[in-house]
Formats: C-alpha cells, sequence, structure tokens
C-alpha cells in the first residue's frame, strides 16, 4: 500500500546563466511579497520523504513485514527527536513484489511520482540489482539494507549505498576463524545452488584456508529442490562441519532429513540464521538443529548483556525476549537482519544533517556525505554495535554473532571483531562521476 | 475511404497518439509507458501463436529471455555494441523458437502447453545454473556506457528518458505494422484457418506443421526482439524474467486486451500495468483486486477489450 499523502518538490535543473538569473529575480519578487515568511517556514519544516522499497508481497514478504516495522519504530524516534535537519521524516511505502522489474519501476515511482528524496529499505539481491540501473539513472540516493556482495563488488553505480548492514563476504570471512577454531578443520559445505549461496561458496574457502581449516566438498542443491535426502551420502565421511545456509520453506524438509541421515552421530553444524528466519527455532522437525551453532546478524534472544541501546531498540521495534512480537509469540521476527533498517535511517540522517541537505538538489551532496562517514560508535542509533564504513564501495563493516541452540533458544558464544570481516576493497565508487 | 486504407490509418494513428504522449506524459508515466511499449512486443508476439494460431504456449518467457540474454551477455562477455547485441538477441530467440519448435510442435493442446512449459523451466534453470556467465538469479547490470550507441549524428544513449521512449515506440511501432500486415497476408489467414480446422487446412493441402512453425519462430524472434530491447534500454539482464511467471503475463495481456486482434495487446498490457500500479497504491492484497477484475472481465469481455468490441461494433478490426 502506498502512502498517498503528496508533498510538491521540485526536482533537479541543470543550472544555467538563464536560469540563474530566472531564479535570482523570482527569488527577489518572493522575497517582497507579503506571505514570504510564511512560505519560507513552510519549506523549512515540509517532511524528508524517504521512498520505502519494500517487500510486502512475494518471497520477501516475511522479511518486509519486519522491515517495515523496525523502520516505523525508528522514524518514530526520530521525529520526536526533532527529525532531519529540524523537519519531520514521511515514509512514502510501495510493494515491489519481490520483483526485480517491478522494483526497478517502483524505484521510478519515487523519484517520478512521489517525489521523494531518496529511496530505501530493499532486502533481495535480485531486487537491488535490477532497481539499482534506474536509481543510477534518475540520480536518487538508494540505501539498500540487503546482504549480498553485490554493493561492495562495485557492480551497481555510485548511487547504491549500504550503511546499515554487512555484506556476506564480510559475514563469512569473519565466521571462519572461529569455525577453525572451535568447530572442525574439515568443512563440509550445502549451500543454495543461486547467488545467495555462492557468495558463501566463493568466500568461505579462502578464509579457511587462511584459518588452517579447509572445505573437503561444496554440494549445492537446485532451488527447485524439495526433498534432499540423495545430497547426504555425497557429505565425504571426514567431514567435521557441515555447513549449511539453505533458505526458504525448504529448511524445515532439510533439517528433518538431515537428522533422520545421520541418527544421534553426525558431524557438528554450522548454519545461516537467513534460512531460520520469522520460523520459530523451536517447530516440529529442527530438533536436528539443538546443540549446533548459527550466525546472526543481530542476536534474536535478548542476551544477559545486552546493552541499554539495545533494550530499546527491542523495546521500539516490538520484539520479546524470544524475539517474536510482542503482540503474538508465534509472530518470529527477522531480528538477524531488521537492525539493518533501523541503523541505515540513522546513518541517512547523520548524512543528511552532515551535508545540509535540503532537497533533491543536494542529493549527489548527501552521497558525498555518506561516503564521507568512517565510523559509527555503538548507541541508541547503531545498537547492534559499533561499525565502520568505507565510502569507496559503500559498504559497512562490523561486528557478527556466533550463537549456540541450546534448550530452545540462541545464546551469543562468541562476537567476532570489525577486523575480522575486513577484505581487500575490490572497487572504489568514488571515483565514478554523478 | 476502402477497408484497407481504414486500417492502416488506425494504427497510424495509434502510433501517432503514441508519439504524443511522449511530449504529454509526466515522467513517472513516461517512463512506464516505455516498459509498457517493450512488453506489448513481447505480447504481440505471444499474440501470433496463440491468438492467431490457436496455440497455448506457457514457454514464451524463454525467447523474452533468450533476446534479453542474448543481447546482455553478447555486451558483458563479447563486448558487442548495442546493434550487434540486439541482433544477437534476436539470432538466439529465432534459433530457440526453431529448436523448440521442431520438437513441440508434433504435440497440440495441452501437451503443446506441457511441453513448452518443460522447455522453458529448462532454460530457466540453464540460466542459473551456468551462473558464472549469467548472474545466476541476480542478474547481470548493462552500465550506461554499455548502452550508448555512436552515430555518425552523434551518440544515441538509451539511458536518457526521452531516447529510451522513442526507441521503444520504435520497436512497437515496427512490430505492430509487421504484425498487420502479417495478419492480413496469406500466410495470416493459413494460420487462422489451421486454428479453426487443422484438418480442412491439411486437406487443402497446406502443410500445417510448417505454417506453425513459421508462425512460433516469427513469434519467438519478436518475443527476443522485446527481450533485447528491455536489456538495452532498462540495464538489467535477470533471471526473473525467464521465470513461468513471464510465460503467462503475455498470455493474460493478451486475453484481456482481445486474442487475434492486432492492437489488443497494447491495450491488455496497458490495462493490466495500470490496474497493479493503481491497486498497489491502496492495498497490499492488490493481486487479488487484479484478479476479481480479471474474472469480471471474462465473465463480461469473454473475447478481451477488443475482441469484444470487434464482435459487437466494429467487425473490420483485425
Amino acid at each position: 500500500m502506498t502512502d498517498r499523502k503528496t508533498i510538491s518538490a521540485a526536482g533537479p535543473a541543470p543550472l544555467t546563466r538563464r536560469t540563474a538569473l530566472k531564479g535570482m529575480a523570482a527569488a527577489g519578487g518572493l522575497m517582497a511579497a507579503p506571505g514570504f515568511v510564511r512560505y519560507a517556514q513552510a519549506q523549512s519544516s515540509a517532511p524528508i520523504r524517504i521512498g520505502f522499497q519494500c517487500h510486502r508481497t512475494g518471497i520477501g514478504a516475511a522479511y518486509g513485514r519486519w522491515y517495515e516495522r523496525t523502520t516505523a519504530a525508528a522514524v518514530k524516534l526520530i521525529n520526536e527527536a526533532g527529525g532531519i535537519n529540524g523537519r519531520p521524516v514521511e515514509i512514502v511505502i510501495e510493494d515491489d513484489g519481490t520483483d526485480a522489474g517491478r522494483g526497478a519501476e517502483v524505484v521510478a515511482k519515487f523519484a517520478n511520482q512521489h517525489k521523494t528524496d531518496i529511496v530505501y529499505g530493499t532486502l533481495f539481491s535480485h531486487v537491488v540489482i535490477g532497481s539499482a540501473p534506474a536509481a543510477g539513472e534518475l540520480k536518487i540516493p538508494y540505501y539498500v539494507v540487503s546482504e549480498g556482495y553485490h554493493v561492495a563488488s562495485g557492480q551497481l553505480n555510485r548511487w547504491c549505498l549500504q550503511p546499515g548492514i554487512t555484506d556476506v563476504r564480510a559475514q563469512v570471512t569473519s565466521m571462519a576463524p572461529w569455525i577453525a577454531a572451535n568447530a572442525g578443520k574439515k568443512v563440509t559445505m550445502i549451500y543454495p545452488d543461486y547467488a545467495f549461496g555462492y557468495d558463501h561458496r566463493d568466500y568461505l574457502p579462502p578464509a579457511l584456508e587462511k584459518a588452517g581449516a579447509e572445505v573437503v566438498a561444496k554440494i549445492a542443491i537446485p532451488p527447485t529442490e524439495s526433498s534432499f535426502t540423495r545430497y547426504f551420502p555425497q557429505i565425504p565421511s571426514s567431514t567435521e562441519v557441515l555447513y549449511h545456509v539453505m533458505v526458504g520453506p525448504a529448511v524445515l524438509t532439510f533439517v528433518k532429513e538431515l537428522g533422520e541421515f545421520y541418527g544421534s552421530s553426525g558431524p557438528k553444524l554450522f548454519g545461516f540464521i537467513d534460512s531460520l528466519e520469522a520460523v520459530d527455532i523451536n517447530s516440529p522437525g529442527l530438533e536436528y538443529l539443538d546443540g549446533s551453532h548459527f550466525w546472526e546478524g543481530s542476536p534474536r534472544y535478548a542476551q544477559a548483556g545486552d546493552s541499554d541501546a539495545m533494550k530499546a531498540y527491542r523495546a521500539a521495534v516490538g520484539i520479546d525476549d524470544n524475539g517474536a512480537s510482542v503482540n503474538d509469540p508465534r509472530d518470529i521476527s527477522t531480528a538477524g537482519h531488521m537492525f539493518g533498517c533501523w541503523e541505515t535511517l540513522y546513518v541517512i540522517k547523520q548524512a543528511m544533517e552532515a551535508s545540509g541537505y535540503r532537497g533533491p538538489e543536494d542529493r549527489a551532496k548527501l552521497v558525498e556525505a555518506t561516503e564521507a562517514i568512517s565510523t559509527l560508535a555503538e548507541g541508541p542509533e547503531h545498537p547492534q554495535g559499533d561499525k565502520v564504513f568505507d565510502g569507496k564501495i559503500h559498504q559497512v563493516f562490523g561486528h557478527q554473532y556466533i550463537s549456540k541452540l541450546e534448550g530452545g533458544r540462541l545464546d551469543v558464544v562468541h562476537k567476532t571483531s570489525i577486523e575480522d570481516s575486513r577484505y581487500e576493497p575490490e572497487a572504489d565508487y568514488t571515483a565514478q562521476p554523478f | 475511404m476502402n477497408g484497407s486504407a481504414r486500417l492502416w490509418l488506425l494504427h497510424a494513428a495509434v502510433v501517432a497518439l503514441l508519439v504524443a504522449l511522449n511530449f504529454l506524459l509526466p515522467a513517472y508515466h513516461h517512463g512506464l509507458m516505455a516498459r509498457i511499449l517493450v512488453l506489448a512486443t513481447f505480447a504481440m508476439g505471444y499474440n501470433l501463436t496463440f491468438g492467431y494460431g490457436g496455440l497455448l504456449s506457457l514457454g514464451h518467457a524463454m525467447f523474452f529471455a533468450a533476446g534479453l540474454y542474448g543481447a546482455g551477455l553478447g555486451i558483458q562477455h563479447l563486448g558487442l555494441g548495442v546493434p550487434a547485441a540486439f541482433l544477437a538477441g534476436l539470432a538466439c530467440g529465432a534459433a530457440l523458437a526453431l529448436l523448440a519448435g521442431l520438437l513441440a510442435l508434433r504435440t497440440t493442446g495441452v501437451a503443446f502447453m506441457i511441453v513448452t512449459l518443460m522447455f522453458s523451466q529448462a532454460f530457466h534453470l540453464a540460466i542459473l545454473y551456468f551462473s558464472a556467465f549469467t548472474g545466476g538469479d541476480q542478474g547481470l547490470v548493462l552500465r550506461p556506457q554499455q548502452r550508448r550507441i555512436e552515430t555518425a549524428l552523434g551518440t544515441l544513449d538509451l539511458t536518457d528518458p526521452t531516447t529510451r521512449y522513442l526507441t521503444a515506440l520504435a520497436l512497437f511501432a515496427v512490430v505492430l505494422f509487421a504484425m498487420l500486415a502479417i495478419v492480413r497476408s496469406g500466410f495470416g489467414r493459413v494460420l487462422v484457418a489451421i486454428r479453426e480446422n487443422e484438418e480442412r487446412a491439411r486437406m487443402l493441402g497446406y502443410d500445417t506443421f510448417a505454417s506453425r512453425l513459421a508462425a512460433l519462430v516469427t513469434s519467438g524472434t519478436i518475443c527476443a526482439a522485446a527481450g533485447a530491447a528491455y536489456g538495452l534500454l532498462f540495464g538489467y539482464v535477470g533471471a526473473n524474467f525467464a521465470s513461468v511467471q513471464y510465460s503467462i503475463l503475455p498470455l493474460l495481456w493478451v486475453l484481456l486486451g482481445g486474442a487475434a486482434t492486432t492492437l489488443g495487446p497494447l491495450f491488455g498490457t496497458v490495462f493490466m500495468y495500470y490496474l497493479i500500479d493503481i491497486a498497489s497504491g491502496y492495498t497490499s492484497a492488490y493481486m487479488l483486486a487484479v484478479g476479481v477484475i480479471l474474472i469480471l472481465l471474462v465473465l463480461f469481455f469473454r473475447k478481451g477489450l477488443l475482441g469484444t468490441l470487434r464482435e459487437r461494433w466494429l467487425r473490420w478490426l483485425p
């Protein structure tokens, strides 16, 4: 559903001598007009409009629901604290259906019809990649809360930024030392045979090698697969750790069949919470995961050492100690990712205030101000932890959490350092012209 | 004015109206209409086999994607320029349609539908499988500098909204007039005859297999042209365009606008696109609203918008 409230805003236009003269004449006339004071106030207090490209329907709907709640909570706080540059923030939502084609249309709709200042909030990689050309052509800042390596890889354009959530390459790189030291040295990977899985396939093996471990087998599961038993005999008997990143509804079958295959024995399991976001970890069929470890972007369950900022964040977005909605304990959140929306909005606020953002004419300045950010301190604006932003690759780096599933809940056993996740940048967006 | 002149004038008027819209439409609708024109071209290609040929295919996403990837991969991996990439996309679509047709046209009816669906699914999975070249499910981005055509008169930048709109319109207009010529030609009439009664057409001495194969190859080539244009104009080459959804969409567009009408695909695509665009502004259950409206249309306009118009009032519409 779209927020239908409309605010008129002038689009950017090339500045020539003639337009400058016209503008000066018009400004002079305006200042002489009796209603000028009221007009100026109306301009300065007009809302900052943020177009939220939301996965309300389609495969990303569970994530979209929680991204929307997190966004609403953050914007409420930002507005209560005076907004951005003294102006309230207004979120305009469009559903992209988690479809790349529609995603590009939605970006155009934000820029040309809703006249939003920026576009924000996309998660699924194919939608981000499908929408990025439109953002670049329309010259509208596109702040994604995705996770793929697509932004940092340099394949998008200068208008695309990911300042609120780390990318899979960084996550995988930081997991490897812990896996090698604590789980085992011989790792078999099971991953979906599409791009999300490839980021794991491509970046985990070198990171493990560096940590003194090795990948003994890589098993790609086609996305159409609904039964997995026939793949399990491919797991070498020397395997000490089974690294799994299955995503989608098939994960329940995957775990159940894995349990049936190994019985009470088997290698240690290490997975990514992406598989189980918005899924109750105590669902029937997931018993075999008990005792295994998971990567989490941010812990689903409240932890004993949670900071005040984290407690305040959880309360604001409406999740209980189990990471479920305070209104419905069966409505499990996507806590491992949705903090990225909260933190991205605060980065946008920081960059808009640093650049003195007034309107679409300042969009390039806004991108430059974001690129200039280097560190983000832990606190109410960044409850997941402190971060480092690399302006050249438009990507943020942060801490990662490793949790153990035990007694029906996930408890953090290790928090990686930011340095663990760093890699050599392969791009420089700042060299691209606007 | 004779019937033929009236038809050409009507189609020319539609194209003229679309040219005028280039100057009249606000920015968002201007961009949306450029997409619609490309996808209406896709629908026109589909209409040739479905509307005129009577072949219900669920595999046309494969031809659209063949054009999309033929052009996109040509640019990305072979460094082709835009015109060569467009032709590469066309060639891929034509070759694939010929191959698929040789095998699938041995069947008819439901079997044809299933076989084309299977071919298309295999093609979709092949795109995912060869992800090192195709970008897998994430797809590929064509950079603005890869979407420029250097001519003697200057650079044609396909990222420019006006250039993009007029290029999409040029493709649409060429295919529209080609379709008008095809359906009024002997070949078009033979296709309709085969659709109505294949046995009788065969008894009259027509090679029905050859005619249907020619229709499918032409249709596949048109769909590939639309796919290639989509990639070049909008800069994204993605696997979702090869999914079954993009085989069903042209079917819906054609059904809505009127199967076996030359202008139906345009009306159907515009109608469906704006229905989704407007309905999504009011509810996240917009697909439900779209479904209800589609059911009502099927109940009260069984032959689509233009098909019903032709049946009731304008019998001369092609």
